[in-house]
């Protein structure tokens, strides 16, 4: 994930698995978005859970239409999503090199 | 008498609720020991965590109503609303603490619905505490799925000309809703307004009311 992305750019969510305390729903896993807007940095939380030293993590907002999440499940599939994903669950060309 | 008098239901004609005598869960001995080894290393003592219960208990959805009124009253304030909301909120007056809050406005085409499918993330500072039905698995797995087959079962069937907008608060913000005002308020005062802001209006499962 690129230090830097502007609302509007196209965005991965990771799809893996950790274990832990993990803040991307398993629903948004592997689903392309739009950036809505940036929130600023914010002390990763899935160290904070465990008490550990929490370095700070870039949050966007990112925006998913019901059709990229539910496919032709979707209720309607132009209606959307937006939820807060954190920079190392986000990759946008290249996928992550982990 | 419309219900008989059997010993297993109440005046009332309904059963007892059986009393609740199970063995304490894994998280209730963690929470009953950590809160004991907190007032015993002096810490906080019990009348404080007594009282902040109290005021967490205390706290409901009128300062958020308060501020939706606001917003439709002024729109400078809204603007800055929409731009920063818990820096609008502390210029109101209200302590919302380290709360990130997000204001996200319903118009003629758009209807924003507030979950948090993680856990249960709600304003809490601002609207009180959440309602039962907020934390539940079936509220947070549907809405994101289906949210239009969720909120006509609030009483609310939006057009298709109406986009819906979930918002899932998965990290550190949350979100409220900043409904439509609704017709036939021309001319009401701030405070008649706030009167008309329900909790469910500012989640998006409800509208506000319409004047009386």
């Amino acid at each position: 994930m690129p230090n830097r992305v502007e609302p509007g750019a196209r965005v991965r969510v990771r799809d893996w698995s950790p274990p832990g305390h993990v803040r991307a729903p398993a629903y948004l896993r592997g689903r392309t978005g739009i950036v809505e807007r940036a929130l600023g940095a914010f002390p990763n939380p899935e160290r904070l859970a465990y008490g550990l030293p929490a370095e700070e993590r870039g949050l966007w907002r990112v925006r998913f239409t019901m059709a990229e999440l539910w496919g032709a499940a979707a209720e309607t599939p132009e209606d959307t999503l937006d939820a807060e994903i954190y920079e190392h669950w986000l990759e946008t060309g290249e996928p992550h090199a982990a | 008498m419309p219900h008989d008098h059997a010993e297993h239901l109440s005046p009332s004609g309904h059963p007892y609720r059986p009393d609740d005598d199970g063995p304490l869960s894994y998280w209730q001995v963690m929470e009953i020991a950590v809160r004991e080894l907190l007032v015993e290393k002096g810490h906080v003592t019990p009348e404080e965590i007594a009282a902040q219960i109290e005021a967490m208990d205390a706290r409901s959805p009128a300062q958020g109503a308060a501020l939706v009124a606001r917003a439709w009253c002024d729109p400078a304030f809204r603007d800055r609303l929409m731009a920063d909301a818990s820096a609008a909120s502390r210029e109101m007056g209200f302590d919302i603490g380290a709360l990130h809050l997000v204001a996200v406005a319903n118009d003629a085409v758009t209807h924003n619905v507030v979950t948090c499918t993680l856990c249960s993330c709600y304003p809490r500072n601002l609207l009180g505490l959440p309602p039962d039905w907020y934390k539940s698995r079936a509220y947070r797995s549907r809405v994101v799925r289906e949210p239009r087959a969720v909120l006509a079962e609030f009483g609310l069937d939006l057009p298709p000309s109406v986009r819906v907008r979930v918002h899932d608060s998965t990290a550190d913000m949350r979100y409220v809703v900043i409904p439509d005002r609704p017709a036939g308020t021309d001319g009401m005062s701030e405070e008649a307004l706030a009167a008309l802001v329900t909790r469910d209006s500012m989640i998006g499962t409800g509208l506000p009311r319409t004047p009386a």
